[in-house]
């Protein structure tokens, strides 16, 4: 591809200012024994034979416009209108960079105004930050920012907070001689059985973490354990499921939390096989200044108009380096902005029917599951759009069995919790229609066949 | 020209979208008891030609690589290949549940394979991760890696980290949030970190040195295997910031300089756009015998050659994970096609190119500007404003003054060593007319701060918002919207 612009000519004219005679000579610092190594990298394609290429790798999968999707586990198959993609892909949005310079930045700066606005009002919490990189290090950000804030050693997982998310702050934490305990979740009489987290907190303890809707879907009362927090003076740090939960659900802020973060991909955002999705992260006013990551401000010129900052910079590495609240420094603002324009186009009414749909076809799902010989549906409580489902045979074998008729069965639990091996969580979402559940019905009934 | 915020356009009952117009909804929650129910959904209320328009007016308030020179030093703002976003887009590769099971998508992951080989042979070393979601988990990564190596080896007393002081701050924010304690490393006369004081400093308390190559001020470490040597003679290991990368490509694999660690920033030198500030990605490539600690999962084959591939969490020396899935999938693809595009010959003609830019603008420029380490520079050049500095012209005014010209200023006041620091990135993309007019400008600059100052100090002049006030923002910080202002506003 001709990607440099520069004729030879214009090069030995650029060359003679320089006043080399030669490009090479530019790389003379260069130890010579290893300068200008062959690269075994393959001769340039052309953007014909390029689009070929990554067509044909695309081609070897199969997306979920051809497969059945019952698998969520922090990423949702929701559907995101039109006028998402294609507002995210205006390349003055996609083609500027961190708004250092407020004057020529004012549509990012803005939209992520409205961005930190519009999560503080989905989780009903004071402040938000423009955005972290995911769920998983949002939750891992949450617990440094709460060790920072209770100083105590001691961290509290739920069992059923998202296995990936728990391996993130355990390597993130790792080397800091800070103990975490987490919640044992296992099966009992056909039931999800917990250990009561209630009993891991006492006044060591900087902060527990519980996600809602949890891992396997269920929606739990959280009553006491915030209560427990309050009284400990531990803080309660709530990671959201599904964000699209957050239309039907009691919110973060509704449930007292401290810090809550969650993962925004819901929002209208693209699977593109796992990122880059977007880090939700709120708190409580009163711990703004231990908030990792850009913050966005609003404020004025000199002639009084309004305009917005990256702000609270004193927080920050590029200002305090070692002594910064986190090493983060780029955020995933464009991502940002496309939930920014998910929410903005929903509203209150779209939002509120995404929810709604998505938990009666999770119902559906499990309705009919509970009438399959072998089968069973095993949460605890109520669920939203993700339901825990016993197998008669184990998770993994059913995924590999569904696939091969069309359908992703769902997240398999074997590898993150033993006793559950024959588990799997299954997901739906307001696209899943009743053809692709009775698809899946008839899956699970060939397999499970005879058992 | 100022928009509106969204809940300003916002009007009550309006609807932009619905997902079924013929099913019920109202009795969907019936079986969640209400108290685990939310009372009131406060959002936005807009019609979608409402929301198409607000968006397209605040694109319009942004300068982009699209429309505008964007000389960001240490940032690579290059060109993105418009064919990047086509392949991204394609349902095959942004329609893929990282949870599907693996004979779905072995597309994906070959993409993946072909990228870390590729970037493997670019860097010159062994062991990859795509994991990290960008520079700065990168580093975290990289660190982590380093400690996993030394405790392997049983050695704990290893708890300072060296940084240059024209580092990025990233890097000192990231060995503390490890729980190390840093040593600044001054540079010394010539641009270069301080050799003998890397030697004074190295013992066997020493994690190692973070180094970014070429430096923060543009130059290339004259005396890079020094420096690495020492590290390695007091037992410590070399991590590579890899945020110049797009210097020299093709020029030099770092591997051969005697780095340990690296990280890539693909939405620099691999043209994945920079989103407005994210996402980004940041592979960490690193020598053999880093790999077992390597974040889990990795990507294997099975059996010789063509077999399946696959995610192996069976890693028990990983460090763990850094972040959900397997990275920023949509970003590697974005990279693979550039690098395809590029081929060996296109690598190279980027560094070659980039640095020759570069110092095409420093020779144009450093009889107007002090350039206080002044030598062939790589990809980007630091100046200083220090001598318009004493005219009573800072270099943020400079900064200003250039948005008036329809060109992004660069970056300023960084690295920290450099009084008014100017650090001018032209990359690769440019054509020699745009940097003649930069040249033109900024000379241009240079005497207006003689004759007519006060043109500069009042610039920009033509933007949806002059200079605006940060204390102000800082000391009464207003982030978010308040609806009951809004209110109160349409009564």
């Amino acid at each position: 591809m001709a990607f440099v612009p520069l004729t030879t000519d214009e090069r030995q004219a650029m060359l003679e200012v320089v006043g080399v005679d030669s490009v090479a000579d530019l790389f003379v610092d260069i130890p010579a024994d290893v300068r200008f190594p062959h690269l075994d990298v393959p001769a340039p394609l052309t953007e014909l034979e390029t689009v070929a290429k990554m067509s044909a790798l695309a081609a070897q999968n199969r997306h979920v416009g051809q497969l059945a999707c019952f698998v969520g586990a922090g990423y949702y198959n929701h559907y995101s209108p039109s006028v998402v993609a294609h507002l995210m892909g205006r390349s003055e949005f996609y083609t500027s960079y961190t708004p250092y310079q407020p004057e020529v930045s004012q549509g990012t700066l803005q939209y992520s105004f409205e961005f930190q606005s519009l999560v503080c009002d989905l989780f009903e919490m004071d402040v938000a930050n423009s955005s972290v990189y995911d769920g998983a290090s949002a939750s891992a950000e949450a617990v440094l920012m709460a060790l920072r804030i209770a100083r105590r050693d001691r961290v509290v997982l739920d069992g059923s907070v998202h296995p990936e998310y728990r391996s993130v702050i355990g390597s993130y934490l790792d080397g800091r001689g800070i103990d975490i305990v987490t919640s044992e979740v296992g099966l009992s009489d056909g039931k999800l059985k917990r250990q009561p987290v209630l009993d891991l907190i006492d006044d060591k303890t900087a902060c527990v973490v519980v996600q809602q809707p949890d891992f396997f879907g269920t929606i739990r009362d959280l009553e006491e354990i915030a209560a427990k927090c309050r009284e400990t003076g531990a803080l309660l740090v709530y990671v959201v499921g599904d964000p699209v939960s957050l239309g039907l659900l009691k919110t973060p802020g509704g449930w007292a939390a401290d810090i809550a973060i969650g993962e925004g991909q819901g929002l209208g955002l693209p699977l593109q096989f796992g990122g880059p999705g977007v880090g939700l992260m709120t708190c409580k006013q009163q711990h703004l200044r231990q908030l990792p990551g850009r913050i966005v401000g609003q404020t004025t010129d000199h002639d009084g108009r309004r305009g917005f900052v990256l702000t609270l910079q004193a927080r920050e590495q590029h200002i305090r380096r070692e002594k910064a609240t986190s090493n983060i420094c780029t955020s995933q603002t464009l991502l940002a902005l496309g939930a920014t324009i998910y929410l903005a186009t929903m509203g209150p009414a779209g939002l509120k029917q995404a929810a709604a749909l998505s938990h009666k076809r999770a119902r559906s799902v499990a309705d009919q599951i509970k009438r399959i010989n072998g089968f069973r549906v095993v949460n605890d409580g109520p669920f939203f759009n993700e339901l825990t489902v016993t197998c008669p045979t184990d998770g993994s074998t059913m995924r590999h069995e569904l696939a091969r008729r069309g359908i992703i069965g769902g997240y398999a639990l074997g590898r993150d919790y033993s006793g559950l091996e024959n588990g799997l969580v299954l997901c739906a979402t307001e696209r899943t229609t009743d053809a692709e559940i009775d698809r899946l019905i008839d899956g699970l009934r060939e397999i499970g066949g005879g058992r | 020209m100022s928009e509106p915020l969204l809940s300003e356009l916002s009007r009550p009952g309006r609807v932009g979208h619905l997902l079924t117009s013929t099913e019920s909804t109202d009795d969907a929650a019936l079986d969640i008891p209400a108290d685990l129910l939310r009372d009131e959904l406060r959002l936005p209320e807009l019609g979608e030609l409402d929301v198409v328009r607000h968006f397209t007016h605040l694109s319009s308030m942004n300068f982009s690589i699209d429309n505008a020179f964007y000389p960001l030093g240490s940032c690579t703002m290059k060109y993105n290949p418009k064919v990047n976003e086509d392949v991204a887009r394609l349902p095959g590769f942004a329609q893929l549940h990282p949870y599907q099971p693996e004979e779905t998508v072995q597309g994906a992951l070959q993409v993946m394979l072909e990228l870390q080989r590729l970037l493997c042979e670019i860097s010159g070393f062994e062991a990859i991760t795509l994991q990290p979601a960008a520079g700065a988990q990168a580093e975290l990564c990289g660190m982590l890696l380093i400690r996993a190596h030394h405790r392997a080896r049983g050695d704990h007393k290893r708890v300072k980290v060296l940084i240059p002081d024209s580092a990025h701050g990233t890097n000192p924010a990231t060995a503390a949030m490890c729980g190390y304690t840093t040593v600044s490393i001054p540079t010394d006369s010539h641009g270069n970190v301080d050799l003998n004081r890397v030697r004074e400093e190295a013992d066997d308390t020493t994690v190692g040195l973070m180094l970014t190559n070429p430096n923060t001020l543009g130059l290339f470490e004259q005396e890079i295997r020094e420096v690495t040597e020492a590290i390695h003679a007091a037992g410590g290991l070399v991590y590579g910031d890899g945020a110049n990368l797009n210097a020299i490509l093709g020029a030099v694999k770092p591997a051969d300089l005697g780095f340990d660690v690296l990280h890539i920033n693909t939405h620099k030198t691999f043209s994945t756009p920079h989103g407005g500030g994210g996402p980004g990605c940041g592979p960490v490539v690193a020598r053999g015998f880093l790999e077992p600690f390597m974040p889990k999962p990795v990507l294997a084959q099975r059996g010789e050659g063509e077999g399946e591939l696959f995610l192996d969490w069976d890693r028990p020396r990983s460090i763990g994970k850094l972040k959900s899935f397997w990275g920023h999938f949509g970003v590697m693809v974005r990279a693979l096609t550039y690098i395809t595009l590029q081929g060996d010959q296109g690598l190279r003609d980027i560094s070659e190119a980039a640095v020759l830019n570069a110092n095409y603008l420093r020779k144009q420029l450093d009889d107007l500007y002090d350039v206080p380490f002044d030598r062939i520079c790589m990809h980007e050049f630091v100046a200083s404003g220090r001598r318009q500095k004493q005219k009573g012209v800072r270099t943020l005014d400079i900064a200003k003054r250039l948005i008036d010209f329809g060109i992004h200023p660069p970056t300023v006041y960084f690295p920290l060593i450099v009084e008014e620091a100017l650090m001018v990135e032209p990359t690769e993309a440019e054509t020699r007319d745009t940097l003649d007019r930069f040249v033109q400008v900024m000379r241009q600059i240079a005497h207006e701060v003689e004759e007519t100052p006060e043109v500069i100090h009042e610039a920009p002049h033509d933007q949806p918002v002059g200079r605006l006030d940060e204390t102000t923002a800082a000391r009464k910080p207003v982030l978010r919207w308040s609806w009951q202002d809004e209110v109160v506003s349409h009564q």
